[in-house]
């Protein structure tokens, strides 16, 4: 971390254009960050990355007269697409990516990204000209956005594979905002169309390794990193690995992916399908076997038997944001909006891994804290996730609020314990009535945060935009999100060590209904125990003494 | 080996030098004292006692040297039964006092041991009780608990929401505690023979000064003559 603080003091609005790009990119899962990406690293696709079943193909797309172009924009591409792919709109149409909607089956919540609110930029809904820079679709920035609509899908987002495409927010924000991409080289939409492919990690990371407004910012098992890792830091992506894209394990059928957060599998006791089966998982075991771990070994049998209570993510990701990228642990909205000399500024006091400075205060957002190489936090999960809506009525008796809580107790047979990066957010709140608020940030109006910076103002119409109501009072709420941790999986030499959990100071301390000999004692056995042996050789010293002073000449059992 | 020779005549005791621990019976004795002690530094290891052994290895030690104790007492117990050994055991109540005062008190201001060892009997009241309780009650729920831990990966899914693992872990743990203790006794009272190292001697050559009926001898004299030595 670099000591001293960078000031870099700008009319709030000016400074959107210059640090805007990747920070700006807002709410939920993984926006805006394509152009950041491409800006950081020269834009050459990753080759020979493995997509499954999927891979080798039998078309060359810079061959099919549809796509000789020239194309106005990405839209008209689409249409291009769909003359050969008749379906392929229907099933986008149905997929998360799109719609941002869903309902948990087990939970019966109403989730997705167009419903939730987070502990980073909060909402999407609202600020849908931002953060819908991450939707596969073109133009949705308000509620008249067509869903129906299939030449709005955006294929190229996902099937780019020159690494030139970049998406634009779809409104203009405040004042300079309108000036924000200047500079970037235009996209030549017939040369992109013309190359075409299944998607690599540069294109899902594009959004979900910048997911809560920047790189590796959410998740902790997500950054830019993965794009070229070492095999130290994933053995699945790494180019000197397996060379996997995400879709290798994320497998899909009709454009529905496997491996949702918001519906997760925590424990597969299916494993491998059988010869010829395909399944439609994302888990360690569809691949790996309920019961890895070498055959005709003890150790090897008991760690199968781990796998019955413990996530294989437990001991296989030791550690998140191992590769030079750093990971949000803390965020506090309640600073946002400082001033100096009427203007807005950010400080720049923690140095990464790889070198780059991450913001530690911005105006816009408040402040920040950072973390590389942590260990995660560590909870009993079975699969489901119980989320905080903007509905519910909050109990701030115990702090922090759980954004999400992570579902399971060490009675079900099908939970397990897994890992989970934990981000600790000051999120703005109504006090009164009790409830998370929607927060209006994006916008060229007078009562976007991000311009006016005047809060109770900009939930006011946050609030009124979703119809909900609002007391007028705005407070900072502490609040927590946990997020599975599942890449990053490092070589099995690394896994961490039996003594990191078995021992008193254990990874795992304090979590109910475990029993791990070199952790879990009774203790008063113990002390027992303890005593006997200290009663006993007390004893025996005694003795000895005694039988040397007092003692004639022996005269023991014959 | 055979310096039981004859050499007083028939109809009065004699004090000789005879085999008191068969081959079988000191091999068994010491195999058991080495795995005892592996097991009890790799067990109290894993258990968090102390730091010696890393957690894997400690887990590694001690199931193997668990396996081989199983298998040495099934051996054992089969020639408890089939040498008819096992009476050894059965304590005759009557002469605890004796033995427990002499080691109270009688020890320390020089008395005789109220005990004698004889060939049909090796062992004192007070040891026998001890060894008992070692044979049928803290032997056996160490391995039993210990037996049950070991089998854990078969039995894991069904103790999901049970006390199943932390039960036995409590009973081997409780056992494990009572056999070091006695052990630590054990130990020290194999130094209160005629010197400290009187009875280690004993159990390692098998060999001991007693005193003889002379029944015994001239069926002993017999008996060195055409048996072959297990
Ligand atoms: C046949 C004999 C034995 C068997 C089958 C056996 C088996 C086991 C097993 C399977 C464990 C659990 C290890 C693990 O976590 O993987 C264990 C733990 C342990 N054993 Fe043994 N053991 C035997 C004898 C002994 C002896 C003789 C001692 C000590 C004198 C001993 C002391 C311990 C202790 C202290 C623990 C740790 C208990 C805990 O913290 O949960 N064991 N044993």
């Amino acid at each position: 971390m670099r000591g001293a603080t960078r000031i870099l003091a700008r009319v709030a609005a000016a400074l959107l254009i210059v640090v805007g790009t990747s920070a700006f990119s807002a709410a939920a899962e993984g926006e805006g960050a394509a152009h950041e990406t491409a800006a950081a690293a020269p834009p050459t696709p990753i080759a020979g990355q493995k997509s499954g079943a999927l891979s080798g193909g039998t078309a060359d797309h810079s061959k099919f007269k549809a796509l000789e172009g020239p194309f106005a924009d990405g839209s008209e591409v689409t249409k291009a697409c769909l003359t050969c792919h008749t379906e392929a709109g229907k099933h986008v149409m149905k997929s998360i990516h799109w719609t941002w909607d869903y309902t948990n089956p087990k939970t019966g919540q109403k989730l997705g990204k167009k419903n939730v609110i987070n502990n980073f930029c909060t909402n999407a809904k609202g600020n849908e000209g931002m953060c819908a820079q991450c939707h596969a679709g073109y133009g949705w920035k308000d509620d008249t956005f067509d869903f129906k609509d299939e030449t709005k899908i955006d294929c190229l987002v996902c099937h780019d594979r020159t690494a030139t495409y970049y998406k634009l927010p779809n409104s203009h924000g405040h004042d300079a905002c309108g000036v924000m991409f200047e500079g970037k080289e235009p996209i030549d939409f017939a040369k992109v169309a013309q190359h075409v492919g299944l998607p690599g990690r540069e294109n899902c990371g594009g959004c979900h390794f910048n997911g809560g407004g920047g790189d590796g910012v959410k998740h902790g098992d997500l950054d830019s990193s993965l794009l070229k890792a070492p095999k130290t830091l994933d053995v699945h992506m790494s180019p000197d690995g397996a060379n996997f894209a995400c879709t290798q394990c994320h497998v899909s059928d009709k454009h529905m992916i496997a491996g949702s957060r918001y519906d997760m599998v925590a424990k597969d006791e299916k494993g491998l399908p059988k010869p010829g089966e395909r399944r439609d998982v994302a888990s360690c075991e569809s691949c790996h076997g309920a019961k890895p771990h070498p055959k005709a070994s003890l150790i090897g049998l008991q760690l199968d038997t781990h796998a019955e209570r413990i996530a294989c993510q437990t001991c296989h990701i030791p550690k998140m944001a191992r590769g030079g990228v750093g990971t949000m642990t803390d965020w506090d909205w309640a600073t946002a909006g400082r001033m100096i000399d009427g203007k807005g500024y950010a400080e720049e006091n923690y140095t990464q891994g790889d070198g780059k400075e991450r913001h530690t205060y911005w105006t816009i957002k408040g402040s920040f804290k950072w973390g590389e190489n942590l260990t995660p936090t560590y909870k009993w999960f079975d699969g489901r996730m119980l989320y905080t809506t903007a509905d519910a009525k909050i109990d701030d008796a115990k702090l922090p609020v759980a954004i999400n809580s992570v579902m399971g107790s060490p009675d079900e047979k099908n939970a397990r314990i897994w890992p989970f990066k934990e981000m600790h957010t000051n999120v703005p709140w109504d006090p009164k009535n009790k409830t998370l608020v929607f927060n209006h940030l994006w916008g060229k109006d007078d009562t976007a945060f991000w311009g006016n910076f005047d809060i109770v103002k900009s939930v006011a119409a946050g609030m009124k935009l979703e119809n909900r109501p609002f007391s007028g009072e705005v407070g900072f709420l502490p609040t927590v999100s946990n997020w599975p941790i599942t890449h990053m999986v490092a070589p099995k030499g690394d896994a961490v060590k039996c003594a990191e959990c078995h021992t008193e100071k254990s990874r795992l301390a304090g979590l109910p209904g475990i029993w791990m000999p070199g952790h879990s004692t009774f203790r008063w056995l113990d002390i027992l125990g303890y005593l006997a042996f200290a009663g006993t050789l007390a004893g025996i010293l005694i003795h000895t003494l005694a039988r040397i002073f007092m003692r004639k000449p022996t005269t023991g059992e014959h | 080996m055979s310096d039981a020779t004859l050499t007083a005549p028939v109809g009065r005791p004699t004090k000789q030098t005879v085999m008191i621990y068969t081959r079988y019976e000191r091999f068994w004795h010491w195999s058991q004292a080495v795995l005892i002690f592996v097991l009890a530094m790799s067990g109290f290891g894993l258990h968090g006692t102390h730091g010696l052994v890393p957690f894997g290895l400690a887990v590694k030690v001690h199931s193997f040297a668990a396996i081989a104790l199983i298998v040495l007492w099934i051996f054992t117990t089969f020639w408890h039964f089939t040498t008819g050994q096992w009476r050894q055991y059965l304590p005759k109540l009557s002469g605890l006092p004796a033995v427990i005062r002499f080691y109270a008190w009688g020890i320390l201001t020089g008395a005789p041991h109220p005990y004698t060892k004889t060939l049909k009997r090796k062992q004192n009241a007070l040891q026998s009780l001890a060894y008992l309780s070692f044979m049928v009650i803290i032997g056996p729920a160490l391995w039993s608990s210990g037996i049950v831990y070991l089998t854990y990966p078969w039995w894991a899914h069904a103790a999901i929401g049970t006390i199943g693992l932390p039960a036995v872990a409590f009973i081997h743990t409780a056992a494990a505690f009572l056999m070091v203790t006695f052990v630590m006794i054990h130990v020290y009272m194999t130094t209160t023979g005629k010197t400290p190292t009187h009875y280690v001697k004993t159990m390692i050559t098998g060999y001991d000064t007693i005193e003889l009926t002379a029944a015994e001898a001239a069926y002993l004299a017999e008996e060195e003559r055409e048996k072959p030595r297990l």
